[in-house]
């Protein structure tokens, strides 16, 4: 699942640094992650895991690392 | 018409009293030569205003959210200048005592300048070459040992030369992208600034909105601690968004009481008779309980989630608060004009008693000044991934 996520990311997130050089628990809008890329980034990630977030999840630090990222989408795989 | 908030708030009364006896004096002064509400400004100070959103614990008035709505939006039926550098200088408080107060010497400067000197906050956000996009920044904090420098081309600080202290976004270090941003305080003696544009403009002609090349300096414990993506999402753009409105709506509220003076003096004439535009008021009078009940409502809204930076940061929170903001600076611009149609040739003439020129060219700022096409763009993107729950 990481791999998935660090290709919707690579696509999507428009980071200064490329995603490789991104720890898991990496800080992405430290890395140049704008509102505007997050916005993109978690419809491209709606789209990949065929999920939908909540609104409770729309939070900025829902999306602030790739590990983060992880979390939500299993908590959502979970209850699905 | 009664004030905004709680009938016997006591900030409704003073900002009343220096509303109608100093800054609705020198509104025209102020307007007419684009000048800083210096006596207003004065009056406000000596009230300790100036720190009113300051917790009590620090000395300050500990006024909370609707208190600033209410000041704002009396202060705005005298003087919508005087209304404006207020409100924008809370903005600024806010930011400060919200996400400052875990640096001792942003506490320290709170104390001892705000509340002990009453200084006066402006803010330099904006950057020339970034197309008006505040959350991303071109330039960068560079730190040597404990101290930061940052040079700044900002197309627009407001009232800069009268303030005492600016903060100013800048991004984190040389080397992070754009929207990595920090904010930080540097006060006067610890800046430069150097004069790149003038403020020469139809309304708020007061808010001496010039641009400068920005050269500061200062210790690196000035810098606000938290990320300004999440300063901003928590307290500057919902603040904004609700003092703003609040001032709109005292500078609409002004120009309907003229109207119904207007009417007044008309029914005077014929008594008996309705006076013809009298529908019209009593339509303009719906809209603008309209934009009141709005107003309110937010102010509530921002308040329930004021110790939640999770429900802070919701994004139906900040669809909600950009909502307000383009609303009411647009119904601002059609209340003063329905007043206008009201008083008629009496509203259009410069020197009659319930002329509305001040009013009309005021109102227009509301939307220009942060444009409205800018929000809408950003809310029509959340939008993609709002729900609504």
């Amino acid at each position: 699942m990481t791999d998935q996520i660090r290709d919707v990311v690579r696509q999507h997130a428009r980071l200064a640094v490329p995603v490789e050089q991104i720890p898991d628990d990496g800080d992405l809008y430290a890395a140049g992650l704008t509102s505007h890329a997050s916005v993109n980034l978690m419809l491209a990630l709606e789209s990949a895991f065929d999920v939908e977030f909540p609104e409770r999840m729309l939070r900025r630090r829902a999306f602030e690392s790739i590990a983060a990222i992880r979390s939500a989408l299993e908590e959502l795989r979970g209850n699905g | 018409m009664s004030s905004s908030g709680d009938a016997g708030s006591t900030f409704a009364k003073i900002t009343q009293g220096i509303g109608a006896d100093v800054a609705a004096v020198h509104a025209g002064a102020v307007d007419k030569d684009a000048r800083f509400p210096a006596e207003a400004f004065a009056a406000l100070r000596k009230e300790k205003l100036l720190s009113a959103y300051v917790p009590k614990e620090l000395g300050g008035l500990g006024c909370t959210m609707k208190d600033l709505h209410v000041m704002c939006y009396t202060l705005g039926l005298h003087c919508a200048n005087t209304a404006m550098v207020f409100a924008m200088h809370q903005i600024q408080v806010a930011c400060l005592v919200r996400h400052g107060l875990k640096s001792p010497l942003l506490t320290k400067y709170v104390t001892e300048k705000v509340v002990g000197e009453q200084h006066l906050i402006a803010s330099a956000t904006t950057e020339a070459g970034i197309g008006g996009d505040v959350r991303s920044s071109s330039c960068a904090v560079e730190l040597s040992g404990d101290t930061f420098n940052l040079k700044k081309n900002a197309p627009v600080i407001s009232y800069a030369d009268s303030a005492d202290s600016l903060l100013v976004t800048a991004r984190r270090a040389p080397e992070s992208p754009a929207s990595d941003q920090v904010i930080s305080l540097v006060e006067k003696g610890d800046y430069t600034l150097e004069r790149t544009s003038n403020w020469d403009t139809l309304g708020f002609r007061g808010t001496c909105s010039n641009g400068y090349m920005l050269t500061a300096s200062g210790p690196a414990g000035k810098i606000l601690p938290q990320p300004y993506a999440e300063i901003s999402a928590q307290t500057m753009l919902p603040v904004a968004h609700l003092v703003w409105p609040s001032l709109w709506l005292g500078l609409a509220t002004s120009a309907v009481n003229q109207a119904r003076a207007f009417i007044r003096s008309e029914a005077r004439k014929r008594p008996g008779a309705v006076p013809p535009a009298s529908m019209r008021l009593a339509e303009t009078m719906a809209v603008l309980q309209g934009m009141k009940a709005n107003v309110e409502a937010a102010v509530a809204d921002y308040e329930s989630r004021l110790n939640d930076p999770e429900a802070l940061s919701a994004i139906a929170f900040a669809l909600r608060m950009n909502n307000l903001k383009v609303e009411v600076s647009e119904q601002v611009v059609d209340v003063v004009g329905r007043a206008m149609r009201i008083c008629g040739i009496q509203g259009y003439k410069h020197d009659s008693k319930f002329t509305l020129g001040r009013h009309l060219r005021d109102a227009w700022g509301a939307q220009l000044m942060v444009n409205n096409d800018r929000i809408l763009g950003h809310n029509a993107q959340l939008l993609l991934v709002h729900k609504d729950e």
